[in-house]
């Protein structure tokens, strides 16, 4: 771990990995929620770093970091959050042939596993979604598309995420949602925050 | 004639609803908006008795016109423009009176580049997480301004309208932005550093409230490939593809996978949002 000024208000702690990233993202909350963390306006956890933004005094924080110790990350307690899905993206027989695997093995295997809010970005209630293991990672697309429909489930990386509106992407589709991932109206406008756990729970291409 | 709202005349170039913005939410990829010039946009609420927080108006280049439904205590700061209520010209930097139905026009800037419009009681349009501010990288808050547009106004503030003159900083002829190198300074060469500390850049015609972007020579990279994605601050001097660095203001992504080189101090970002297009900019980096 290493930390990297960022302007006069900010501190970029660096990580080793995506894992240390979310454990040490959940320290951070903790101290905040005990009241034992000095005042930050914006906690924004990333691929490999957490940035802490709005800080009075950075230098300080960074010391007080480097004395703590960070508690490795376990489940959370709290249900996962599901979302419907039809697997039926244009990209689903692409992602297949890259995993050597058929579509309908792609859908088992996606549905099966249990993700994580690695971080958001991009647009707002858009998730960085890990948990997938490392030999199914795909690349994004060679060209964009110029716009992607609004609940577009998609990969690309180490990453799924779902489109929460329609937005030029870059990421294999292979599935459709129809979920709301962002409702300013609502509270909490995201459905997905850094940290929530995620399912997906397959549907029928017909509805139901 | 009398409820408290008003319509859009002219919608000009490009007018936004700005207040102090929506910090608090860039973990959920949500960018903190608010007025580019905040001074600026701080100093008029006060003219018209407003509290620091109200929302504005926010122009670009070519000014606005509105016809208040009720009269009320206006005033426009920012960018220097002629201030016309039905034609006729009235002051610029302090409250004005404007009768009910009356039109209160904010003419092309001929110094700066935005102008703020307050409104005593301020635009009262729904507020998105706290806020009334346009984002126009994600699309929260109240859409740009066009014509016929109508906006709900507060109920009138009690405290009086600022009597008298401030001080108004005037748009820079050059543009000197102090940096603070980092945090991924060293993905880019001793040369590069050496040339962001002293070529001199320009303000690009691309700019927008996402960004300020800057014509100049290129920064070269001492590390090739790719960052993973961070988090972004206001004032980080992002380094894209094409090596000109791009000054990240109000409605930046929270998250980027290209580095920054520096930060610039947040006191001279209002300066940033006056700069035209050509403006020259200097970068001074700091330790």
């Amino acid at each position: 771990m290493r930390t990297l000024p960022v302007g006069d208000r900010a501190l970029l702690v660096e990580l080793g990995s995506g894992e240390e990233t979310e454990a040490f993202h959940a320290e951070l909350l903790r101290r905040r929620a005990a009241g034992r963390l000095p005042a930050v306006t914006e906690i924004v956890p990333a691929a490999r770093t957490v940035l802490l933004d709005g800080v009075e005094d950075p230098g300080r924080l960074a010391a007080l970091i480097a004395g703590w110790n960070v508690a490795p990350l376990h489940a959370r307690v709290e249900p996962a959050v599901e979302i419907p899905v039809r697997y039926d993206g244009p990209d689903l027989e692409e992602v297949a042939a890259l995993w050597g695997v058929t579509p309908r093995e792609v859908a088992r295997v996606h549905a099966a596993t249990e993700f994580r809010v690695a971080f958001c970005g991009f647009a707002p209630g858009f998730g960085y979604l890990t948990g997938l293991p490392a030999r199914y990672e795909v690349p994004r697309r060679a060209t964009p598309r110029t716009s992607v429909p609004p609940g577009s489930v998609a990969m690309a990386g180490p990453y799924t995420g779902v489109y929460p509106r329609s937005s030029p992407g870059g990421w294999q589709l292979i599935g459709t949602t129809d979920a709301v991932l962002w409702d300013p109206a609502r509270e909490p406008a995201a459905l997905l925050a850094p940290g929530t756990r995620v399912r997906f729970v397959p549907r029928d291409v017909r509805g139901r | 004639m009398t409820d408290r709202a008003l319509a859009v005349v002219r919608a000009g170039a490009l007018t936004t609803v700005q207040d102090r913005g929506r910090p608090g939410h860039a973990h959920l990829g949500v960018p903190r908006s608010g007025a580019l010039d905040p001074y600026a946009g701080a100093l008029v609420n006060r003219l018209v008795g407003n509290d620091a927080d109200a929302a504005v108006l926010e122009t670009t280049l070519d000014g606005c016109a509105v016809r208040p439904r009720c009269a009320v205590t206006v005033a426009v700061g920012g960018a220097a423009c002629p201030v016309t209520v039905d034609g006729r010209p009235v002051a610029w930097g302090a409250p004005v009176r404007v009768p009910a139905g009356a039109v209160l026009e904010a003419g092309p800037a001929v110094r700066g580049l935005r102008s703020y419009v307050a409104f005593a009681g301020g635009v009262a349009a729904d507020p998105v997480l706290g806020s009334r501010s346009t984002d126009l990288l994600s699309g929260l808050g109240p859409a740009p301004l066009r014509d016929g547009t109508v906006l709900p106004l507060g109920p009138a503030p009690r405290a009086a309208a600022a009597p008298g003159a401030v001080p108004w900083p005037g748009p820079p002829r050059e543009l000197v932005l102090h940096v603070r190198l980092g945090p991924r300074d060293d993905w880019f060469t001793r040369a590069a550093l050496h040339t962001l500390a002293t070529r001199a850049y320009r303000v690009s015609p691309a700019s927008n409230r996402i960004g300020l972007r800057t014509e100049g020579p290129p920064l070269e990279r001492a590390v090739a490939g790719e960052l993973p994605s961070e988090g972004m601050v206001l004032g980080a001097v992002q380094v894209p593809p094409d090596g000109r660095p791009v000054v990240f203001l109000a409605d930046h992504p929270t998250t980027g996978g290209y580095p920054v080189v520096a930060v610039v101090r947040e006191r001279d970002l209002a300066a940033a949002a006056q700069a035209v297009p050509g403006t020259p900019v200097r970068f001074i980096p700091t330790r």
